[in-house]
């Protein structure tokens, strides 16, 4: 377990530095001058502003400095959560704007992610079992999963929000409302929240179902499984077996998908314009404000390794060969 | 008797047809007696052990009946097969080590298991029969993972035969373990013949020289149908049929063991059973085939125990 | 009792080969689904020749009208012709689905080969690249390099696309040689003297053929999903049009308020077809392949 652990934890540690000297590496190495490039692209007019915008950026990239000084600064600024300061928002700190966003996109992603994983797998062995719903939920899973996730959310966004009416399809709250701890607020922030959560769940369900279906099958047709039919085991135990055994490859697939789910996650916000991180990244694309973006590169990468890590935790909980000391997951 | 085969017919759906994987076979085995059921692979065998406990999804029933105690077991109807599983007719199968869910402690699974059949766990008991195929108790508390494959083996025999069935089906037991572990084997089967936890036994292999050491009878099957079953001495010194006659010679030697293939010392292979010829069905091979065999040989009975299915013998 | 086809050797496959084809056009899964989207690939090769309009994103007509006889798919908010660009579009999405899964494909087999057939310290080392490569989230990888691009082709997206979307293929693939390696006629073209590469491509490859087919359609549907939501974010090509690009138009101009759906329907349900159909096919593929599912 402790090989498990420290294997895992090398890997993230790895892939935390490789995020980071990717994002060191791309402004560096991509033609052009980007504090110039940056500047021209801004729009901002006064000559002062963007004096000190200047002086601001050339000292923060460093170009005078040797490579490697470059390098370690980058690392030290990172590490003292210093994420530079946005250009569309400036002079709010990008590690500000990030954590404005921060919230809405863990409220729209936990609960579809969490739900749609654990709906799909009921509903994957539900398939497995009977022929009519396995006759419908087969291929209505494959054409969810299909999906792309910008499609099913205008799609979504069309239907229930400008045709019928019901939902409202832009922002995270109702523009007339302020944020503040009231029930009205609340239930405008639940109103425009269902959209968004039900296209991303939506998309994610087509792809356990049918994962877990797969599963199940492989598992019923397993040996163990036969020779508990042979030896007249009900098929209650049997079917118990299996979904406990199914269960576990899905959550080494839900390891697997985090990257996918994210960037699902990211373009249903852009469609509803739900301020969480996809629609600051529209923005600070739209604004080439290359240092929000590269901000909240650097929080998602995290998010992700955290993420990563809860589920080896999760794992190891449920997979008993893990524990007993033997290799159950790969590394 | 405790099992009564009459005029079996069982055959496997393909996408080229209706495959008579077993043609008519009628045999019986005594109370406390081994059979050992030998033959070429695809000559039925496996699918006779399997018609015994539960048809797998392809196969289909088409006629005779199988006795056990008196009592006719229901084979093609799965549900009311499952009375009669694990109490009365219990299996080893060739997959033993895999056979165990992984992701249970040992002594759970099998706990639920005989929950599952309404039956309680007699601790007592199972530790006994542990200690008597020489399993520490420890490895109820053990995943299977954390066996070796001929502790998983025995372990699965001792499951097999907790509820003290009537007929054991051992089928291809001992084809994944090395020569000391088959041993081991054969001699705890025996063992649990001789202490009464199985009345009988039925010893499907390829391997007639290991066969001889622990049946009591062999039978032998060639292309679904039965050819010759005698007293396994007489098997082994004076078979009748000139198919067991080849078998016994191409043995290299006792206690050697045989690997599955086609048998070198006999030329050509099985006639397809998709649409088998009519007539005895080893003709094509037999050196002693005439015009007389294109007529199907009735299985007779010799003397006495010894039935051979030949025109010639 | 069916035959189990042994994949040994080269003989054993051109067998397997002739029996795969047999149960091939037989499966209703692989036909519709390769059927599907050939249809979808000619629409987009041969609809600009038919069509024979230079520019997708010209002025053509009124803007928003409804889909007619003249123009199938209506008009946008600019009177630019929906079918014209849709037609257009499919071409690119194909590119970048080919060109990205074919990158990643080839990146998984170097990686996979070589991991899962040398072993060792070579093994681990590829394992720990996968690993980092496959935890990193793919889209924030591919936002960073393209915001940093002044000018984006749909080369230059695919090459990103397929440099990062490799690592669960390349697992797959490491496994499959893993379990290869340790078989007679490998160990017989070993003691042969043939060298590494040609073991590889001429006795391991072609043995699991049908493997890596199946693993390059997953990858092809991978790269055209990632490529539409790149595009979509406004990070697609900077010149011509695509299914995602259409997407972020629609949506980017009110396509949704104005209640233009047949702007944003036709390119997301092309994509969804494309990908969907691979899928099917995919399982289709599975099956003449694997004996073990035929008979059901």
């Amino acid at each position: 377990m402790r090989h498990y652990f420290g294997r895992k934890l090398l890997v993230y540690a790895l892939t935390f530095v490789v995020a980071v000297t990717v994002n060191w590496m791309i402004p560096r190495f991509m033609p052009g001058d980007p504090v110039a490039g940056m500047l021209a692209r801004t729009g901002v007019s006064q000559p002062a502003a963007v004096e000190a915008m200047r002086v601001y950026y050339t000292d923060l990239f460093g170009f005078d400095r040797p490579l490697w000084e470059q390098y370690a600064g980058f690392w030290a600024t990172l590490l003292r959560g210093d994420f530079g300061i946005s250009i569309w928002l400036f002079p709010t700190p990008v590690s500000t704007v990030i954590l404005r966003a921060v919230p809405y996109t863990l409220a729209l992603m936990i609960p579809a992610v969490l739900l749609s994983w654990w709906a799909g797998n009921r509903l994957g062995a539900y398939a497995a079992r009977r022929r009519l719903l396995d006759n419908t939920v087969l291929p209505v899973g494959y054409v969810l999963t299909a999906m792309p996730y910008m499609w099913l959310a205008v799609l979504l966004a069309w239907g229930l929000g400008v045709v019928a009416g019901w939902f409202p399809v832009a922002g995270g709250y109702a523009f007339s409302l302020q944020p503040a701890l009231t029930g009205e607020f609340l239930l405008s922030l639940l109103h425009h929240w269902v959209l968004p959560f039900l296209s991303l769940f939506l998309v994610a369900l087509g792809g356990w179902a049918i994962g877990m279906r797969n599963m199940i099958i492989y598992e019923l047709e397993s040996d163990y499984a036969t020779y508990l039919a042979a030896l007249g085991a009900p098929s209650r135990l049997i079917r118990r077996y299996a979904f406990r055994n199914a269960v576990l490859p899905q959550i080494t697939g839900l390891a697997l998908q985090l990257g996918v789910l994210v960037a699902g996650a990211l373009v249903t916000e852009i469609v509803f314009s739900y301020p969480g991180l996809g629609s600051l990244i529209l923005k600070a694309i739209q604004n080439q404000d290359f240092f929000l973006l590269q901000g909240t590169f650097m929080f998602i990468v995290v998010g992700v390794l955290v993420a990563n890590f809860v589920i080896d935790l999760v794992y190891v909980v449920v997979d008993p060969r893990t524990r007993a000391g033997m290799a159950g997951a790969q590394a | 008797m405790t099992l009564t085969v009459t005029d079996l017919r069982v055959s496997y759906r393909t996408l080229g047809g209706e495959v008579k994987a077993l043609d008519g076979v009628s045999f019986g085995v005594r109370d406390g007696e081994i059979l050992g059921l030998a033959g070429e692979s695809g000559c039925g065998k496996t699918t006779l052990g399997k018609s015994l406990i539960r048809l797998d999804g392809r196969m289909r029933h088409v006629g005779g009946t199988v006795e056990l105690d008196g009592r006719e077991l229901p084979i093609a109807d799965d549900r009311r097969m499952n009375a009669f599983r694990f109490h009365e007719v219990s299996l080893v199968p060739q997959y033993a080590m895999s056979a165990l869910n992984p992701t249970r402690r040992i002594g759970r699974m099998v706990a639920e298991l005989l929950k599952s059949r309404g039956v309680r766990l007699d601790r007592d008991k199972l530790e006994r029969r542990l200690d008597l195929v020489g399993l520490p108790r420890e490895v109820l508390d053990r995943y299977p993972l954390e066996l070796s494959g001929g502790m998983k083996q025995r372990m699965v025999m001792v499951v097999s035969t907790l509820l003290d069935p009537s007929l054991l089906v051992a089928d291809e037991i001992t084809s994944a373990l090395d020569v000391s572990t088959q041993k081991a084997v054969a001699r705890a089967l025996l063992g649990f013949r001789d202490s009464g936890f199985v009345k009988s036994m039925l010893f499907i292999t390829h391997d007639l020289a290991l066969t001889s050491h622990i049946a009591d009878t062999i039978m032998v099957m060639y292309a679904g149908r039965l050819t010759e079953k005698a007293p396994a001495d007489v098997m082994v010194k004076a078979p009748r049929h000139p198919y067991t006659r080849m078998l016994i010679n191409s043995l290299p030697e006792v206690g050697v063991r045989h690997a599955e293939r086609p048998l070198s010392g006999i030329a050509g292979s099985p006639p397809s059973l998709l649409d088998p010829p009519p007539g005895c069905r080893f003709r094509d091979r037999c050196p002693l085939a005439d015009e007389g065999c294109a007529e199907d040989p009735p299985v007779t009975e010799t003397e006495p125990d010894h039935f051979v299915a030949c025109w010639k013998a | 009792m069916t035959t189990t086809p042994l994949t040994e050797g080269r003989a054993g496959t051109r067998v397997v080969r002739r029996e795969a084809l047999h149960f091939a056009v037989r499966n209703g899964k692989l036909v519709t689904g390769l059927g599907l989207v050939l249809v979808l690939l000619l629409t987009g090769l041969l609809g600009p020749l038919v069509l024979g309009v230079a520019a997708p994103n010209e002025y053509v007509a009124a803007p928003m009208l409804p889909p007619s006889a003249e123009h199938w798919f209506g008009t946008t908010t600019f009177g630019q012709d929906v079918f014209t660009q849709f037609v257009y579009g499919l071409r690119t999405t194909f590119a970048a689905g080919a060109l990205g899964g074919g990158i990643a494909a080839v990146i998984a087999m170097v990686v996979g080969f070589t991991a899962g057939y040398r072993g060792g310290l070579v093994d681990e080392a590829l394992n720990m690249l996968t690993n980092v490569v496959l935890v990193i989230p793919t889209l924030a990888v591919l936002l960073i390099i393209n915001a940093y691009l002044g000018i984006r082709s749909v080369a230059v997206q695919a090459l990103f696309i397929g440099l990062t979307s490799w690592p669960w293929a390349a697992r797959a693939i490491r496994a499959q040689t893993f379990s290869l390696r340790g078989r007679d006629f490998v160990d017989l073209a070993r003691l042969s003297g043939l060298s590494t590469p040609r073991i590889i491509a001429r006795e391991i490859a072609p043995n699991m053929s049908s493997y890596l087919f199946m693993t390059f359609i997953l990858l092809f549907g991978g790269s055209v999903l990632i490529a539409s939501s790149l595009d979509f974010i406004g990070l697609g090509p900077t010149e011509g049009v695509s299914l995602g690009l259409m997407l972020q138009n629609a949506t980017q101009w009110s396509a949704l308020q104005l209640g233009l759906w047949w702007w944003f329907v036709p390119p997301g349900l092309a994509i969804t077809a494309i990908v969907g159909a691979l899928y099917v096919a995919n399982v289709g593929l599975d099956e003449v392949f694997n004996p073990k599912l035929r008979i059901t």
